[in-house]
C-alpha cells in the first residue's frame, strides 16, 4: 500500500536508534534556573514577582501580556535572585528570571488547583490552556490557545495531532506517545471540545509504528480519533506538509492551516495539555532528547524549564572531541556559542557533534551547476537554485516578488542536498531579514 | 566542559554526501565504456584523439584559471567530461591539431568566457565542435569505417596531419586497406543522399561509420541508465529528446515511408543518442523546472529531426542542443512551477 505523504522532501539518516529505546528520565535541578520572559512567539510576559521573593514550584511568576502571549511558571521552589538580560539561544539577550533553587527542598509540593475537565466549556478550556503557559512544544513556540481561536471566517473541522517528529536524532515525541498515550488522548479530547470539531487525526511517521499501535489500544469507543501512519520523510512534520499528507488539502501561501479547516498541534503539546489541565498546572518542564555522537549518555530527559544547557550537557556527558551544540534538531536547529543559555519550552532536543564529524567538514562552496536537486527537494515547490543565484546578486526584493521567498519556511532540504555546498537556507534567511528591514524602513519613511 | 570550543554554523547541520566532483566523476565513469568501444572500433587514432582533447582541455582550463587568478578547477572533473565528449563527437581520423584547437575553443569560448563551471550557457564540448565544424568543414565530414584490420597498429593518415596543414585525403589509404564497398558515408549520409537505411541492429551495436563515440547506441544507453539510477542525470532529458524526435519523424514516415526514415532509424543513427544522453543532459546548460525540462528536451529532439529532414546538413543534434542550451534560461523563466498551495488557483 502506498503511504500517505507529500511531494518532494528529503531522506536524511534518522539516527533515532540512539535514543528511541530509552525511557524518559527526570533530570535533577540545577543550582539556578534561567526563565526567559519570552519563550514564545508574541509579546513577552509581565513579571508578577519581585526580586528577592520566594516562589513555589508551579507558581505563576509572570502574566500574559495580551492575547498573543502566555504566562510563565516557577520551574522550582526557590528565590528570585534577579530579573536581568541573559543570552538566548536565538542570539539577542532577553529579560529572564534567575531562580535560585532551594536545594534542600523536595520539590514535591506543587502550586495547583483542580479543574473538573468534564464540565469545562470551550472558552474555559481555551483560557485554561493560556493560563498553563502552553506553547507549541514542537519548536514553533506559538501560543497554543491562539490556534484554538481561528479567525471567524475559517471553519475548522479537523484537529491534527502531529506525531511525525521528522527531525533526525529527536525521539522525545516518540517516547511521549509510547509512555503517555492517556495524556495525549486526553489532550486531544479537550482540544477537540474547545475547537468544536468532530474528527481528529494523529499523524505518525512509519518509523514509529509501535507508538501508533499503543495509541490504538488506548482509543475509546466514541473518541472519533484516527491514527494515520504516514511515510517517513523530511519535513513530514511541517504542518502544511502533514495536512497535505493526511487530508490532501494544501494551505494557500501566506495562510494558516485554519484556512483549509485544520488546526495542528504537536503531540508533546497535547500530552502536556492532557496532563496539566485537570490540575490547573503550568508548563514547568519538558522532555528533551539529548543525542548525537558527541554525547556519552544519550537519552530522553525530563528537564525543568530554565535549566542551563551546560547543566544538561554535564549530566549527559560530552566526549572530549565535542565541537558543536545544536539546540533542536540538526535540520532546523541552531548551534549555540554560549552554554549558559536555558532550556526553553519549545526546545525539543540537543544534538552534539564531534570535531571529526563528517557533517562538520562541509566542503568548499562551489558554483551552482543547476543540477536541480534542490528543486526536487523543496517541499514548497519553490526554485531554490534560482533564489540562490538571485541572493548572490542581492536581488532580495525580486526574490520575494517573483520567486515566493516568504513561502520558504527554512526546512533546509535544499542546503541538505546541494552538491555545491551552497548555504541556500542561510541566503534566504538573510534575504528575508533584509526585506523585513527595508519594509520597516519604508513604512517609517511614509509616516 | 565550558571551555570546549563550540562551532557556530547555520542549519541544516546534516549534509547529503554527494558533491559536484562526485557527480562529474560518475559521468566520466559512464563515458568510459563509450570511449573504450570507440577505441575498439576505430583503433589507436581514436585513442590519440581522446588523449589530445582531454589533455588540451585540462591544460587550457589550468591556463585560464591562472590567467584569471582563480584556483585551479581541474579537481572538479568537469573538464575531463568536456575533453572526452569532444573527442567522441569528432570523426575517428580527425587531425589531432584540429582536435586541440577544438578543445582550446571549447574551454576558452565555451566555458571560461562565461565564468567557468556553472556559468557556461552552452555545453562547452559542443561549442568546440561547432567551431571546428565551421572552420574545417572537410575534415569533420571525412569518415572511416569501423573495424579496419590494422586499426591497432596503424594510425589513420589524416590523424597525424602537421599542424596548420590540410589533412591528406584518405581515399587511397582506405582502398589499400582492402575495405569493400565503403563509401565513406555515415548511416545518416547514406540515407539522405542515397536513401539507404542501415539496419537497426548495426546501429545498436555500432558497426557503422560515424563520429568516434556515437556509433553504439547500446553502450551509450547503458551509461545513461547508470547515471539515471544514481540520480546524476535527469532521465527526463534523454527520454524527452527521443520522444521529440519520434513525434516529428513518425507522422512523416507514416505519410511516406519511402521518402522519410522510420523513427527507429532516426533514434539510433547519428549522434542523437550520444547527444541526448550525455550532452543535452548537461546540468549546467539545461533548465531546472519540471516543465522546462520537458519543453527543452522535446524541443531538442524535434529540432534535430527537422534539421536532418529539411536542412542542408545530414546531422542536426549539435545545433539543436546548442540552441536548446541558449534557450534554457528563457524556458526556465517561463516555466516557474506553481508553488505549494497555489494549485487549482489561476
Amino acid at each position: 500500500m502506498l503511504l500517505h505523504t507529500f511531494n518532494h522532501g528529503v531522506h536524511p539518516p534518522d539516527f533515532k536508534s540512539l535514543t528511541n529505546g530509552l525511557p524518559i528520565r527526570r533530570l535533577p535541578f540545577a543550582a539556578s534556573l534561567i526563565v526567559p520572559l519570552s519563550q514564545h512567539a508574541g509579546k513577552p510576559s509581565t513579571p508578577l514577582v519581585k526580586v528577592g521573593e520566594e516562589v513555589v514550584r508551579g507558581q505563576p511568576i509572570a502574566a500574559a501580556d495580551g492575547f498573543v502571549s502566555v504566562p510563565q511558571h516557577a520551574p522550582a521552589s526557590g528565590r528570585i535572585k534577579a530579573i536581568q538580560l541573559m543570552p538566548s539561544a536565538r542570539g539577542p539577550k532577553t529579560d529572564c528570571f534567575i531562580v535560585d533553587v532551594y536545594q534542600a527542598a523536595t520539590q514535591q509540593e506543587l502550586y495547583e488547583y483542580t479543574h473538573d475537565i468534564d464540565k469545562m466549556s470551550a472558552e474555559e478550556i481555551t483560557q485554561a490552556v493560556q493560563d498553563a503557559g502552553m506553547v507549541g512544544l514542537g519548536g514553533a513556540a506559538f501560543p497554543t490557545h491562539v490556534k484554538m481561536k481561528p479567525p471567524p471566517d475559517h471553519h475548522v473541522d479537523t484537529l491534527v495531532a502531529n506525531g511525525c517528529e521528522c527531525e533526525p536524532y529527536l525521539t522525545c515525541d516518540h517516547r511521549i506517545m509510547l509512555e503517555q498515550p492517556q495524556n495525549l488522548l486526553q489532550g486531544i479530547r479537550l482540544i477537540k471540545k474547545a475547537l468544536g470539531v468532530e474528527q481528529a487525526i494523529i499523524g505518525i511517521e512509519d518509523n514509529k509504528k509501535d507508538a501508533a499501535e499503543i495509541l490504538q489500544q488506548h482509543l475509546q469507543e466514541n473518541d472519533n480519533i484516527r491514527i494515520q501512519v504516514v511515510k517517513t520523510k523530511y519535513p513530514q512534520g511541517a504542518e502544511k506538509m502533514l495536512i497535505k499528507s493526511l487530508l490532501g488539502r494544501e494551505v494557500p501561501p501566506g495562510s494558516f492551516p485554519s484556512a483549509v479547516g485544520v488546526s495542528v498541534f504537536n503531540v508533546g503539546t497535547l500530552a502536556q495539555i492532557g496532563e496539566l489541565l485537570p490540575h490547573g498546572r503550568g508548563v514547568i518542564e519538558r522532555v528533551v532528547t539529548v543525542s548525537g555522537p558527541g554525547v556519552n549518555k544519550p537519552g530522553n530527559y525530563l528537564v525543568p524549564v530554565g535549566t542551563p544547557v551546560e547543566f544538561l550537557l554535564k549530566h549527559a556527558g560530552v566526549t572530549k572531541d565535542a565541537h558543536e551544540v545544536i539546540l533542536g534538531g540538526p535540520m532546523m536547529g541552531m548551534s549555540v556559542s554560549a552554554l549558559d543559555v536555558p532550556v526553553t519550552k519549545a526546545m525539543s532536543g540537543m544534538v552534539v557533534l564531534n570535531k571529526d564529524d563528517p557533517d562538520l567538514k562541509k566542503g568548499q562552496t562551489q558554483p551552482c551547476i543547476r543540477c536541480g536537486y534542490c528543486v526536487e527537494a523543496c517541499p514548497m515547490q519553490l526554485n531554490p537554485s534560482m533564489l540562490g543565484m538571485m541572493a548572490s546578486a542581492s536581488m532580495y526584493e525580486d526574490m520575494q516578488r517573483e520567486y515566493h521567498l516568504n513561502d520558504c519556511f527554512e526546512c533546509g532540504s535544499c542546503s541538505y542536498v546541494c552538491p555545491s555546498n551552497i548555504p541556500l537556507v542561510q541566503y534566504f534567511r538573510i534575504a528575508k531579514s533584509v526585506n523585513r528591514d527595508m519594509a520597516a524602513k519604508n513604512q517609517g519613511d511614509a509616516q | 566542559m565550558s571551555d570546549f570550543n563550540t562551532d557556530l554554523r547555520s542549519s541544516p547541520h546534516l549534509k547529503q554526501p554527494v558533491t559536484v566532483p562526485q557527480i562529474m566523476r560518475n559521468v566520466v565513469y559512464a563515458l568510459l565504456p563509450v570511449c573504450a568501444y570507440a577505441v575498439y572500433a576505430f583503433g589507436i587514432s581514436v585513442l590519440l584523439l581522446l588523449l589530445t582533447t582531454t589533455l588540451t582541455c585540462m591544460l587550457a582550463e589550468n591556463l585560464f584559471c591562472r590567467l584569471s587568478n582563480r584556483p585551479s578547477s581541474l579537481n572538479d572533473w568537469s573538464i575531463v567530461i568536456t575533453g572526452l565528449l569532444l573527442a567522441l563527437t569528432l570523426p575517428p581520423g580527425f587531425p589531432l591539431w584540429m582536435a586541440a584547437v577544438a578543445a582550446f575553443i571549447a574551454v576558452g569560448l565555451g566555458k571560461t568566457l562565461f565564468g567557468g563551471l556553472g556559468y557556461n550557457v552552452m555545453n562547452p564540448a559542443l561549442v568546440g565542435r561547432a567551431f571546428v565544424q565551421a572552420a574545417f568543414p572537410a575534415a569533420i565530414t571525412t569518415w572511416t569505417p569501423p573495424f579496419l584490420p590494422d586499426r591497432f597498429s596503424e594510425v589513420i593518415p589524416s590523424t597525424l596531419t602537421t599542424p596548420f596543414m590540410i589533412p591528406v585525403p584518405i581515399g587511397d589509404w582506405l582502398k589499400q586497406s582492402e575495405v569493400d564497398a565503403f563509401t565513406g558515408a555515415t548511416p545518416l549520409a547514406l540515407y539522405k543522399f542515397e536513401q539507404i537505411t542501415t539496419p537497426a541492429m548495426d546501429l545498436l551495436s555500432g558497426s557503422v561509420a560515424g563520429s568516434a563515440g556515437e556509433t553504439s547506441a547500446i553502450i551509450i544507453l547503458a551509461g545513461g541508465l547508470y547515471l539515471a539510477v544514481r540520480k546524476m542525470m535527469d532521465w527526463r532529458i534523454p527520454v524527452g529528446v527521443m520522444l521529440g524526435a519520434t513525434l516529428v519523424s513518425l507522422p512523416f514516415w507514416l505519410m511516406d515511408s519511402a521518402l522519410y526514415p522510420d523513427p527507429v532509424f532516426v533514434l539510433l543513427s547519428g549522434g542523437l543518442m550520444l547527444g541526448a544522453v550525455f550532452m543535452a543532459s548537461d546540468m549546467v546548460a539545461s533548465p531546472v523546472t519540471p516543465w522546462g525540462v520537458w519543453i527543452y528536451s522535446l524541443f531538442i529532439g524535434m529540432l534535430t529531426v527537422i534539421i536532418r529532414l529539411f536542412g542542408g546538413l545530414t546531422e542536426g543534434v549539435m545545433y539543436a542542443i546548442l540552441l536548446g542550451n541558449a534557450l534554457s534560461p528563457l524556458i526556465s523563466g517561463i516555466t516557474q512551477p506553481k508553488i505549494f498551495g497555489q494549485r487549482g488557483k489561476s
